[in-house]
């Protein structure tokens, strides 16, 4: 524990000695990120990201609990959430609410409890919480939508993709933080945006934004760009491939039997 | 062994796919079903997007109805005439099919609309085969005499062809309208339709089982490499690597099929294909009757 003690310490120095030359506020985030960007190959299974960082002062901490939330949103995209219900004896999918934009995932980690962390006020302006980030992303004006929503932030859940993390960001001598954010193996290309909110007594003090890429990467990246941009041919590889292995199978298993 | 699939999305164990493909491989290989009824669910419950599932399981089916058509045609059980006809009639069913499709789905009703032609055509064929190959086994087994099949509204029809490998002179009006009905009900049902041309062939038209089977995958290979060109062009979705995968499996499975379906009769083989069809069909009516424990379902926009 000294050893990690010791390189906290350290970390905290470098990041003072950095920051001395920079313009400051009360209190400012400085943060990095494990990587800036993800490999999605052939044997991808999912990864952890860590996301870490200090809290720079130019004067002694004012009063009040200081929290930080970090959140992580994927690309959106169009979805249609269904209802199923009872009609004549059978379930079947009836109802239904397109939703025109929703992130694929999203996760928040914080300190302590969120609504402690952060006020029903900030998290309106800022679109932290789960519900208030998928609604600020999707629009949908339709009397029902609650329930939809709420069915698709709970589906989404299930699957690891819509992730609460409270309490799980660590806080060391009010000043380094850091956690790690769990990405599925499920996970859709694109800009997956980072913020990291410090606050005091539920109200943001400062802010911070960045960016990781998650990019198909070798194989997986050709194969996608020939089936989007070349559809004919990927149609015609595909059928040569389950021509050519039907026939080898045939040809195979002809010479073992015989 | 983990697989990123690129056009599904998701990571997937490759043995358990390897054995899926084998599975269905097996099936296709010993009863000229495409599988298409089998490997669509099994893939959508494994997680695979219901786009991609359908559109890949099509590619599948190509590969499993060459290696199975190859090995008949050395036999020379595939009715390469009748298996034309078919397809003619399949054809032009299939594109009215699509324009059914496209009209229920606008009204809304196309989950219900498919799920029940699964439930009524699985459960009435199945029911169907089932009976009278207990019949015919039971009738086998009192004499070895198997009385032939008359079609006497068959044989009085104009434009007469003669099947030689099926050995019948009949009509080629019932086999056209036979593959056109057949493909009115692939195309909705998002099937190579063998579970239905095979008992059409055998109580409709007459044909003898061991040519059926050729016969049958001889048409769902041209349906199927048809429909997996139109997923691919118009909806980007049939995923290569996942069809590589299954189709390993699939080919080997489909072997095996086809030399395990020469070993058993006839009558053991519908007996078969009739339970494996009910028991689909029991599962699809389950679905509907019993309350989900979820109604919600979430279903991705695909650009």
């Amino acid at each position: 524990m000294r050893g990690v003690g010791a390189a906290r310490f350290g970390l905290c120095l470098l990041f003072h000695l950095l920051l001395a030359t920079l313009p400051l506020r009360a209190e400012q985030i400085v943060a990095g990120l494990s990587q800036s960007n993800i490999a999605i190959t052939a044997n991808y299974v999912g990864s952890e990201i860590l996301i870490f960082g200090a809290i720079q002062r130019d004067a002694p901490a004012p009063d009040g609990p200081l929290e930080v939330v970090i959140t992580l949103e994927g690309p959106s995209g169009p979805l249609t959430v269904r209802r199923k219900t009872h009609v004549n004896g059978i379930w079947v999918n009836t109802d239904k609410l397109i939703i025109s934009r929703a992130p694929h995932f999203y996760a928040v980690a914080t300190t302590t409890p969120l609504s402690s962390a952060l006020s029903a006020t900030e998290d309106l302006r800022h679109h932290v919480s789960i519900p208030r980030a998928i609604r600020a992303v999707g629009a949908a004006s339709v009397d029902e939508s609650p329930r939809y929503f709420d069915a698709l932030i709970r589906l989404r859940k299930a699957e690891g993709l819509y992730q609460l993390q409270e309490g799980t960001v660590d806080l060391a001598q009010n000043t380094l933080f850091r956690t790690s954010i769990i990405l599925p193996a499920n996970l859709a290309e694109g800009s997956y945006k980072t913020r990291i909110f410090l606050t005091r007594g539920g109200q943001v003090v400062d802010t911070l934004e960045t960016s990781i890429m998650v990019q198909k990467e070798g194989l997986e990246r050709w194969l996608f760009a020939l089936a989007h941009e070349q559809p004919v041919a990927y149609g015609s590889l595909s059928l040569a491939i389950a021509i050519l292995a039907g026939w080898a199978a045939a040809a195979v298993f002809r010479m073992f039997w015989a | 062994m983990q697989i990123y699939l690129p056009i599904a999305e998701v990571s997937v164990n490759a043995f358990l796919l390897l054995g899926l493909g084998g599975l269905v491989g097996l099936l296709s290989g010993l009863f000229g079903v495409g599988g298409g009824f089998l490997i669509t669910p099994l893939l959508l419950f494994i997680g695979i997007p219901a786009p991609v599932a359908v559109a890949t399981g099509a590619n599948q089916v190509v590969a499993s109805s060459v290696s199975g058509v190859l090995t008949h045609l050395q036999r020379k059980s595939v009715d390469l005439t009748m298996g034309a006809t078919l397809l003619a009639g399949g054809l032009v069913g299939s594109t009215v099919g699509i324009w059914v499709f496209n009209r229920v789905s606008e009204a809304g009703l196309i989950d219900l609309f498919v799920q029940l032609s699964y439930v009524i055509f699985l459960g009435l064929i199945g029911a169907l085969m089932l009976q009278e190959s207990l019949r015919a086994l039971r009738r086998a087994r009192l004499s070895k005499l198997q009385p032939r099949r008359s079609h006497t509204w068959v044989q009085h029809m104009p434009f007469k062809v003669k099947f030689r490998t099926s050995g019948l002179y009949i009509s080629v009006l019932p086999p056209l309208v036979v593959g056109f009905a057949v493909g009115i009900l692939s195309a909705i049902m998002g099937v190579g339709g063998g579970f239905i041309m095979v008992p059409a062939m055998i109580y409709l038209l007459g044909m003898p089982t061991k040519v059926v089977i050729g016969t049958s995958l001889f048409q769902i290979l041209f349906v199927s490499a048809y429909a997996t060109l139109m997923h691919a062009v118009i909806n980007n979705s049939v995923d290569i690597l996942l069809a590589a995968v299954l189709i390993v499996g699939g080919v080997i499975g489909s072997q095996l099929g086809t030399r395990l379906g020469v070993r058993l009769k006839a009558e053991q083989l519908r007996i078969l294909l009739a339970l494996l069809v009910l028991i689909v069909c029991f599962k699809i009516a389950l679905d509907l009757l019993i309350e989900p424990t979820e109604l919600f379902s979430i279903e991705v926009t695909r650009p």
